[in-house]
């Protein structure tokens, strides 16, 4: 991944959250409080408009600019979390204008690592954990297996959405659904969802 | 949706704009967006920082002037303030005596005050949270992110304001706050949901004889669905939750809230058998405020929190207040 991989990978992101925003302030609507859609095409335009200045050097400095961003202007849950995830992705990389995907595998383990501190979500509590684990544990497992970043990518995202799909059936025990129990079965993540896009913006862009 | 409002994206600016206007009192931080009293900030005295989504007024903003908060941070609707507000409304009111912040139990005001208070560690500003968690609608809080924080922030902010006033230090602030909290139990009831600006439309939909039992204050739907029942009976049940969940050994101050769309009628009618039901079960009302304060925008329903209350939270809530929204001995 170079720094324009890593902008293009953002402004992807913010083009997906953009034209699936009125389907995750639904998905949000139902088990929490429909702004989930309206927060993080509030928050990615602003990570947009910061790139539109000098790009930062590093792949590293894209992603912490992106994160503070996010953290700066998202507010509510999504933004802390989303923020500090893009900030310790980009923390736990080296400093230069390209990183492996073996180098990208650590800065998403720090990514994951980050959300699980700040929201204290373990896997199964219907969350953005539930997309953001199985994605990583694909990525991982194609980038141990000698693929490239096209086909890594490609797989966390396919995992991702598998997850996103299983909070479904689970009970939200963290955030605003938790307060619905039982009455959060049968409605998608929408925080879950919103990190299946992410990483389907990820693969998107990596395959070129 | 029909609102009195010129485009949805601009309504929280554009409310901060008449707020300014209406009480020049107040300063308000149109670029920072956060909302301070005049002559802030007070050297030597322990400041008050609260805030949270927008959508509740008069609660936060409402609530700063002498004897209760310094600064209220308003965010998006319904969206909590983010660190930046937080720490440049902090920065504003630190007299040197540290801040507290006053935080709701929500997961996004959490993350957000967290964050925040960590800038305020690397600048040297102490801060103490008081997080305030009396809604007791939330039963099982081992599996969900924990009771919410509803009606008791206003006896909250009263209190630890009135602490403040008189040169408490910080640890004493705090812990008056962090008290009224732990004595705190509070129940609501939704007859329709509000419309926020940006969704225009109703958080939820109720069928004309329904409604939702331990709403919260965001639209986000409650414990439970149940037929619509005379008043008699909601506070009968209501009171047995909030009962149940503490102790209220002796005196209490009362809070009949409502919600954004319920008349003043409805909330005395309301005031009138809690009342009774306390007389009942042998709790003495040493103090009640009837009205609205903690609000969800034009959601239709009530909250009622009860604090078991000391002599010295009686005084502190006795004392002078002047604020927008609640001014009594000013």
């Amino acid at each position: 991944m170079d720094v324009a991989l890593a902008c293009a990978w953002l402004r992807a992101t913010a083009g997906a959250v953009t034209a699936e925003a009125d389907r995750l302030t639904r998905l949000d609507a139902a088990i929490g409080d429909g702004d989930h859609g309206v927060n993080l095409t509030r928050g990615f335009a602003a990570v947009i408009s910061g790139l539109d200045g000098t790009p930062p050097a590093t792949v590293a400095e894209v992603l912490v600019k992106a994160g503070s961003t996010l953290i700066s202007k998202v507010g509510g849950a999504s933004g802390p979390l989303y923020g500090s995830a893009l900030r310790a992705l980009g923390k736990a990389l080296p400093s230069g204008t390209t990183v492996t995907p073996e180098e990208l595998l650590t800065g998403l383990h720090a990514g994951l690592d980050a959300v699980r501190a700040l929201g204290g979500a373990a896997p199964g509590d219907k969350t953005i954990v539930d997309a953001y684990a199985p994605a990583l544990e694909a990525f991982a497992a194609a980038v141990a297996a000698g693929s490239g970043l096209a086909q890594a990518t490609a797989a966390a995202a396919r995992a991702a959405e598998e997850g996103a799909a299983a909070t479904t059936a689970m009970t939200a025990r963290k955030g605003r659904a938790s307060y619905l129990g039982e009455r959060s079965v049968g409605h998608q993540d929408p925080g879950a969802t919103s990190t299946a896009l992410i990483f389907r913006a990820l693969a998107g862009v990596a395959e070129g | 949706m029909k609102k009195f409002i010129n485009d949805p994206a601009d309504v929280v600016a554009e409310a901060l704009t008449g707020l300014a206007a209406a009480h020049p009192e107040l300063r308000v931080d149109l670029t920072e967006r956060f909302i301070t009293r005049a002559g802030a900030p007070r050297a030597g005295r322990v400041a008050l920082v609260s805030g949270g989504g927008s959508g509740h007024e008069p609660l936060h903003g409402g609530f700063v002037g002498p004897g209760m908060l310094d600064a209220a941070c308003p965010g998006e609707i319904f969206t909590s303030p983010v660190p930046d507000q937080i720490i440049a409304a902090t920065r504003a009111v630190d007299g040197g005596a540290g801040v507290v912040h006053v935080v709701k139990n929500y997961t996004g005001d959490v993350m957000n005050f967290q964050l925040a208070a960590e800038l305020a560690a690397d600048e040297g500003i102490a801060v103490e949270t008081v997080l305030v968690d009396d809604d007791v609608a939330v039963r099982d809080s081992t599996w969900t992110a924990g009771r919410r924080g509803t009606g008791a922030t206003l006896l909250v902010e009263k209190i630890a304001g009135a602490r403040a006033a008189e040169g408490a230090d910080l640890a004493a602030v705090a812990a008056v706050g962090r008290a009224v909290n732990a004595a705190s139990a509070s129940f609501a009831y939704a007859l329709s949901a509000g419309t926020t600006p940006a969704a225009g439309r109703p958080g939820f939909d109720l069928p004309d004889d329904e409604i939702e039992a331990g709403v919260g204050i965001h639209g986000e739907p409650g414990r439970r669905r149940e037929k619509l029942r005379p008043a008699r009976a909601l506070v009968h049940d209501a009171l047995d939750a909030i009962l149940d969940a503490k102790e209220f050994p002796d005196r209490v101050i009362v809070l009949v809230n409502g919600l954004g769309a319920t008349p003043l009628i409805e909330l005395y009618l309301v005031y009138g058998e809690v009342a009774a039901v306390l007389a009942d079960r042998g709790v003495t009302i040493a103090r009640r405020l009837v009205g609205n304060y903690v609000t969800s925008l034009d959601m239709a329903g009530l909250s009622i929190t009860l604090t078991a209350v000391d002599d010295e939270m009686l005084r502190l809530w006795d004392a002078p207040v002047n604020t927008p929204g609640l001014r009594w001995g000013a």
